[in-house]
């Protein structure tokens, strides 16, 4: 398992330089010169020059991607002008917020998803699977920034049960009952979509496991059903639903960014959401390039799972 | 619904309403149902129901836009690259499975940022980041097709690669497209809509859904309505949008919708008419089945697989059960443990009793105990039907357990037990395997031992031979021939080949078309078979040693069970038919040991 990982993990190499590539020639794309969008239009020729000289970027591309990429592998991922502090810690202490948030919103998704899924597939055209089928369609066609604003409207308006947004209290906050106070309703609006995808898919592996010859011999060693169910068939769904999960990470990290603005939450997303809007492109730059680092390392150990759960696949 | 909103959405320029950025800031935040505004108004006294009608337009126009961009694109790298082949392929991929590697908005995100915020450059987000999809899995369907016979043809007609693309191989791909299309629509309207919901989008004071639903955030607590009214707006279309895309799909894709499938229920329905027929195996047999009528319901359709199938067992006799694949000789030792996949089988008459005790009705609590513990099966295919992520001694720790409560190590050595028990080599080693780490015939023995695993009184043997190679069909049959003797077994040996039951079984019984043809011991049957069809049916083996001899095959096949003909079933293919022979019921007469269901049998009978 040791020498699969490693192997995982070399193989992802090129792929986070290819995300590097990807996110430098976007990057490029950007109309007009850098040094002005920073300084603004009043800045006089001298300072562009020298601001262009400082970026480095009178220098040919390759050069400056090579020159980026070697700043980066050293941790120094530039400054961030809006925030006046290096990318990386602006980053790594947003990213944390995020973590809380979609790390919750994927457990849940999984969770309820899954079960979901399951009973939808036992009960197959019977109320429940009716009423769940439906309960997916509402989930992944609301929008998730409508579903939260509805949610604060109900349970932090009308309710009063729950604080309206943020992260903590601003007064006496701070503790861990705070913490998930804070982070109920949100962490549910951004498991909604993810959780409608999840159970749709569980729905149709159960389905098909279900029909395995297998599932006949566990009924024909005289096991109880539930046994049957969530030991024998749900096991195998996993293989084909692991890989979905993996997806849905990235869906729920993508989610996160609408949520964290409707919740004020002090994530990544709403992050990279103000740096565009203030342009602060250093900023926008480094959180892609960590944010889909993390990602792909997230699916390397969805893979990693999936090996673990299936001994059919070669390690 | 779609289309309502669809016409209102075209009609918008004709309809008689206000001016969507006309404002009015004395009438900031009218309530809904205000005389002027039929849905209030903003924070800038703009007329709520005007922007929503206009939004609802500029939204839907984004996301089928940024769709179709994505789709167009996609399907031309997914084609390119599923017909060259190669390294354009290899490379075209590449660049997919990099995209796929970031998560989904941040791409978006980072396109934003380069291209600035604004309609037009969301747009090219969405679909830039949607694209992969289409390209992956049109890219998917090409390949197949690639090598399909007509590209050949067009190929050696000196068509050139473009044309070929375009001709030949778009029109094939493009339902895929489609279904893709109205699956992923709903998903980049909320996309886009998402995108000025963060104000990267439409910039004021052009306003899409998710823009409105942005600059309502502000106001949120103090004047919901104005957040809720586009809220409930971009559900209803992208709802809309996703029930039609699953319409569309099963309209295309039949193998998603209507024939999904269904999962079989933890017993096999019995919806009994009329009173349990009388048993006529008389006391005493351990396993009497009596008029089983086990049928398959699907649809109208209903194909009565064991049309009356009456079988007693005794205690520790093997009884051959023969037939060709479809005579319902599988169903019928299903029915017996309820078994059968169900839906679509439905147990519609008859009884099975397992020492004068009714099972058919018992509840489902009483079934599982039996299941296993008195009657146990094993199966043709070892391969399916060993779990692959269990290890076998997990699997059968579990099969003890699930009858005699006993610690994991108990049941462990017990497993071992039971693995030397059916001639495993080094038991202990091969515990601890998964299934796909043993031979065919390894497989089987587990399956044996499985079945072994609660000292049950009656195995059930569906072909346990058939997918094994004949040595190893040997070895297995010897081993449950033994293992019936040491053990008292009785065995119900499901098989197609009289090579087998001549080995095996006393008695043997014959079906076709789902009823017993004819019965009695193995010898005289063999020796003098009173049924045409036996008859033809012993033809058709091989005598042992006889090398190749030319098999006789029966003409013309056995009839559909939904159509079977009146009277005899293999009328059509008996050389003895004559007219009475499909003019009533042919019953099953008993003379002595013999049974058989036929007006005029072989001479020798
Ligand atoms: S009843 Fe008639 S048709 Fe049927 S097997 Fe006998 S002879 Fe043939």
């Amino acid at each position: 398992m040791g020498g699969y990982i490693l192997r995982r993990l070399i193989a992802a190499v090129p792929v986070l330089l290819g995300i590097t590539v990807i996110v430098f020639l976007v990057m490029s794309l950007i109309p007009g010169d850098p040094a002005t969008a920073i300084l603004g239009a009043y800045a006089t020729p001298e300072n562009v020059e020298k601001l262009n000289r400082d970026l480095g970027l009178d220098r040919p591309m390759v050069e400056r991607y090579v020159i980026w990429l070697g700043n980066m592998l050293q941790g120094d991922f530039g400054r961030s002008f809006s925030r006046n502090r290096p990318v990386i810690d602006e980053v790594a202490e947003r990213f944390s917020a995020t973590l809380v948030l979609a790390g919750t919103s994927f457990v849940l998704c999984a969770f309820f998803g899954i079960i979901a899924g399951v009973i939808s597939a036992v009960r197959q055209y019977g109320f429940a699977d009716r009423l769940i089928t439906f309960a997916v369609l509402v989930g992944i066609s609301v929008p998730p920034f409508f579903l939260g604003m509805i949610m604060i409207l109900v349970f932090a308006v009308h309710l009063r049960w729950l604080p309206v947004s943020g992260m903590y209290a601003i007064y006496g906050g701070g503790d861990l009952a705070d913490l998930l106070r804070h982070l109920v309703m949100p962490a549910l609006a951004l498991a909604a979509v993810a959780a409608g995808v999840v159970a749709r898919l569980a729905r149709s592996a159960m389905l098909e496991v279900l029909r395995q010859d297998h599932i006949r011999t566990a009924r024909a060693k005289g096991l109880p059903e539930r046994r049957v169910i969530l030991g024998h068939a749900l096991r195998s769904a996993m293989v084909s639903i692991i890989p979905v999960l993996g997806l849905q990470a990235g869906f729920v990290l993508s989610g996160a960014v609408y949520i964290e603005t409707v919740f004020q939450w002090p994530g990544v997303g709403r992050m990279l959401v103000d740096a565009i809007l203030t342009r602060d492109l250093m900023l926008v730059q480094g959180g892609v390039v960590l944010v889909a680092a993390a990602y792909v390392l997230f699916n390397i150990a969805v893979d990693v799972a999936q090996a673990l759960l299936d001994p059919r696949i070669k390690t | 619904m779609l289309a309502l909103i669809l016409l209102l959405a075209l009609a918008t320029p004709f309809l008689p309403l206000q001016d969507p950025n006309a404002t009015a800031t004395a009438e900031r935040f009218a309530r809904p149902l205000s005389p002027d505004h039929l849905l209030g108004t903003d924070h800038l006294g703009r007329d709520l129901l005007a922007r929503l009608v206009h939004g609802t337009r500029l939204s839907l126009a984004m996301g089928l836009a940024a769709a179709l961009l994505a789709a167009v694109l996609g399907s031309i790298l997914g084609i390119v690259a599923g017909f060259l082949g190669g390294r354009a392929d290899n490379l075209i991929m590449r660049g997919i499975d990099m995209l796929m590697g970031f998560p989904y908005v941040l791409l978006a995100l980072a396109i934003v940022a380069a291209l600035g915020p604004g309609l037009v450059n969301a747009l090219i987000a969405v679909a830039a980041v949607n694209m992969p999809f289409f390209a992956r899995n049109i890219r998917g369907v090409t390949v197949a097709l690639a090598g399909r016979e007509f590209v050949d043809a067009a190929r050696l007609s000196g068509m050139g690669n473009l044309r070929i693309m375009a001709v030949e191989i778009l029109p094939n791909v493009l339902p895929v497209i489609v279904i893709a299309l109205t699956t992923t629509t709903g998903w980049m309207i909320l996309e886009t809509a998402g995108l000025s919901f963060l104000g990267l989008g439409s910039q004021p004071p052009q306003a899409d859904l998710g823009s409105m639903l942005g600059e309502a955030r502000a106001a949120l607590i103090s004047h919901p309505h104005v957040a809720v009214v586009p809220g409930v707006m971009i559900f209803l279309v992208v709802m809309s949008i996703n029930l039609f895309g699953d319409g569309v799909r099963d309209a295309l894709d039949p193998r998603l919708g209507a024939g999904a499938p269904t999962r079989p229920l933890p017993a096999t329905v019995v919806d009994r008419t009329g009173p349990p027929p009388p048993s006529q195996a008389g006391h005493g047999a351990l396993l009497a089945i009596d008029d089983l009528r086990t049928e398959f319901r699907i649809g109208r359709r209903v194909l009565p697989a064991a049309g009356g199938v009456s079988l007693s067992l005794g205690r520790g006799e093997a009884l051959g059960l023969v037939g060709e694949s479809g005579s319902g000789k599988s169903v019928t030792a299903l029915s017996v443990m309820r078994l059968v996949a169900s839906p679509p089988g439905v147990i519609a008459g008859g009884t099975v009793r397992l020492d004068d005790t009714e099972v058919l009705d018992a509840p489902l609590r009483i079934l599982r105990g039996l299941r296993g513990r008195r009657v146990a099966y094993v199966f043709q295919d070892p391969q399916g039907t060993l779990h692959p992520l269990y290890r076998i001694g997990e699997q059968l720790t579990e099969a003890i357990r699930a009858h005699q409560p006993m610690s994991l190590q108990a049941a462990r050595a017990r497993a071992i037990e039971l693995l030397r028990d059916v001639r495993m080599p080094r038991p202990e080693d091969r515990i601890d395997d998964y299934p796909h780490q043993l031979s065919g015939g390894q497989r089987q023995r587990v399956g044996i031992a499985m079945a072994l695993a609660n000292d049950p009184d009656v195995i059930m043997a569906d072909e346990p031979t058939t997918a094994l190679d004949v040595t190893v069909q040997a070895q297995i049959l010897a081993l449950l021939d033994q293992l019936r003797r040491e053990r008292g077994l009785a065995i119900l040996f499901i098989t197609h080949d009289f090579g087998v039951v001549a080995q095996l079984c006393e008695r043997l019984a014959v079906m076709y078309a789902g009823r017993i043809v004819e019965e009695g011991p193995t010898a005289e049957v063999l020796a003098a078979p009173a049924h045409p069809y036996t008859r033809r049916l012993i033809a058709c083996v091989p005598a042992p040693g006889a090398g190749r001899r030319r098999l006789e095959t029966i003409p013309g096949l056995p009839p559909p069970l939904d159509a079977l003909p009146p009277g005899c079933a293999f009328a059509p293919r008996c050389h003895r038919a004559r007219p009475a022979c499909s003019d009533g019921e042919v019953v099953l007469r008993r003379t002595g040991m013999r049974a058989v269901r036929c007006l005029y049998p072989e001479a020798a009978a």
